[in-house]
């Protein structure tokens, strides 16, 4: 424990209290373990990997609570109750722990739940950690259990599917906004792009234009390239307040400087407008105002590419481009590393792979070692501030984070 | 089995039963009891014609476990004339190539079985709207 706190902005010097009175909170530690088709690892063991590589990125730090994001363990692993069984697991016996489950925005609204109980100081240091293990069941008892996000008496049972889902927003897309066939797919390029240096990723290969073409349909007009693929995974954060903060770090430091979570009508057709992502482009807002941060200040963008047409939703809800203007922007000189916004800086969900609840985790860890410098090949230079959201279904929930660094010449 | 969930929708299903708001006329489907636009109680049952157009369409190749007998299938978000969408397989389209504006209307078919002893499941699906079916 360090009482006197030594990473600090100026504008917050001598003080870890926020002018609101909240505490400020950190991003202590952050763990990922690789995401794929982990047949010899377990649910529980996948998470305690992602635990013990935060609980070690944080200096040792011990955790007084411990919040889960999970969607998939009681449909696909017979599990539920997951809070006791990781806590325990982690060494961390007798701790409070739950589980969080919004969907595939499961890890953002984890992470804001972590967020509000160290900065109301109800909990010292939190531990945050999605899991999903999706490869012990066959890909139709998968898809079904991810279905169960849809509107099970309105959509899942005529058959809809969360890639059937996105392909209907989709065409309407493609047919509202008289964009091309393959308006999209520069998404999924610059995704794969990304993914090449990074050691996490399930596909570390770059694709072409020819091959996303060729690409067969999960449900046209979305192709297997528009899609993410559901993998095994697991991430976990360290939240502590400043003053709490291991004295033994020498990075720099990144804080929760925004946090917000909103709804909309959960099945796609309840939508009055079912391409606004209202919830995204709210969350966005709230998120921005709290952290007193505006779009031109934000160095890059984690967005949720679960499915391509939600990176040109996301763009567009959270100010990057016009209403209708997002496919504009799926092209290296916008998106890419060294673009104009960078997203999906790690290959996102196209080509790290898609962890259901653990995404939300993963997108704010991946975004964290970008204002820490430690992004390696994929490094976007001299980032500050980062924009994070992640989406369950077709946008029902949008969980949205705003990060900055705070020490080390801000 | 869960025969009274289905039980239990069996007027939405079989009917298009939604509701209106006292209030603003909003139509309203599914139901949900509360209007979404003014807040309003909105319990008075509104049974709908079953004509409308193609929102947006797609063909589902990858089907989830309960659905896969009849894969692929094609799927709609079809919105009904008295304004609101909703999604529904399409069905009896034999080579008719589906286009978003196209008139459709809804019949009644099996939306799934849950193997030879499960129970049936039936509801709507929309077809291409026949010529004696159209309007005037």
């Amino acid at each position: 424990m360090n009482p006197s706190g030594q990473s600090r902005s100026s504008s917050n010097s001598g003080s870890a209290e926020r002018p609101n009175g909240r505490s400020q909170v950190l991003v202590a530690g952050i763990g990922m373990t690789p995401v794929g088709e982990h047949w010899d690892v377990s649910l529980r063991n996948l998470a305690l990997d992602a635990m013990n590589a935060a609980m070690e990125d944080a200096g040792g730090l011990r955790p007084d609570a411990l919040y889960v994001a999970n969607m998939l363990a009681p449909a696909l692993s017979g599990q539920s109750h997951l809070g006791a069984l990781l806590a325990d697991f982690a060494g961390l016996r007798g701790i409070e722990a739950a589980t969080v489950e919004a969907a595939g925005a499961s890890g953002g609204v984890a992470t804001r739940q972590a967020y509000l109980a160290v900065a109301s100081g109800a909990v010292e240091a939190a531990l945050v950690l999605g899991v999903e293990k999706v490869t012990d069941k066959d890909s139709g008892q998968v898809e079904a259990a991810l279905a169960t996000a849809t509107d099970a008496d309105y959509e899942a049972i005529q058959g809809v599917t969360a890639g059937a889902q996105a392909a209907l927003l989709m065409r309407r897309y493609l047919y509202e906004h008289g964009a091309p066939q393959y308006a999209l797919a520069g998404f999924s390029l610059v995704a794969h792009e990304n993914a090449v240096a990074n050691p996490n990723a399930m596909y570390r290969k770059a694709i072409s234009l020819e091959q996303y073409s060729k690409a067969p349909m999960v449900s046209d007009p979305l192709n297997t390239f528009d899609a993410a693929p559901m993998a095994d995974g697991a991430a976990a954060l360290i939240l502590t307040r400043a003053d709490a903060r291991q004295h033994s770090q020498s990075r720099p430091a990144v804080e929760i400087a925004g946090s917000a979570v909103a709804t909309a009508a959960m099945a796609a057709h309840d939508l009055t407008d079912p391409l606004g992502l209202p919830a995204g482009a709210a969350s966005v807002q709230a998120a921005l105002a709290r952290a007193a941060v505006q779009t031109e200040q934000i160095d890059l963008f984690e967005l949720h590419d679960r499915f391509s047409i939600f990176a040109a939703l996301s763009l567009e809800a959270a100010g990057f481009a016009e209403r209708g203007g997002g496919w504009l922007l799926a092209k290296q000189a916008e998106i890419s590393l060294n673009g104009r916004i960078p997203i999906c800086t790690y290959g996102g969900s196209k080509a790290r792979g898609e962890p259901g609840a653990a995404t939300g985790i993963y997108q704010l860890a991946e975004a964290a070692s970008q204002l820490q410098g430690r992004a390696g090949k994929n490094q976007v230079s001299e980032a500050s501030v980062a924009l994070v959201q992640c989406l369950g279904g077709a946008g029902a929930t949008a969980a949205t984070h705003v990060l900055r660094r705070v020490s080390n010449g801000i | 089995m869960e025969t009274s969930r289905h039980w239990r929708l069996r007027q939405q299903r079989y009917a298009l039963v939604g509701e209106v708001c006292p209030n603003c006329d909003l139509k309203i489907f599914p139901p949900r009891d509360i209007c979404p636009d003014c807040g309003h109680e909105a319990r008075t049952l509104f049974q709908f014609s079953g004509r409308g157009e193609v929102y947006s369409h797609t063909t589902v190749y990858q089907a989830p476990a309960g659905h896969t007998e009849g894969a692929p299938y094609p799927l709609a978000i079809v919105q009904l004339e008295e304004g609101p969408l909703v999604t529904a397989q399409l069905t009896d389209l034999a080579d008719r190539p589906v286009e978003i504006g196209m008139p459709v209307e809804m019949v009644t078919r099996k939306l799934r079985s849950d193997g030879e002893r499960g129970i049936l499941v039936y509801g709507y699906k929309f077809r291409p709207r026949l010529p004696q079916g159209q309007p005037g």
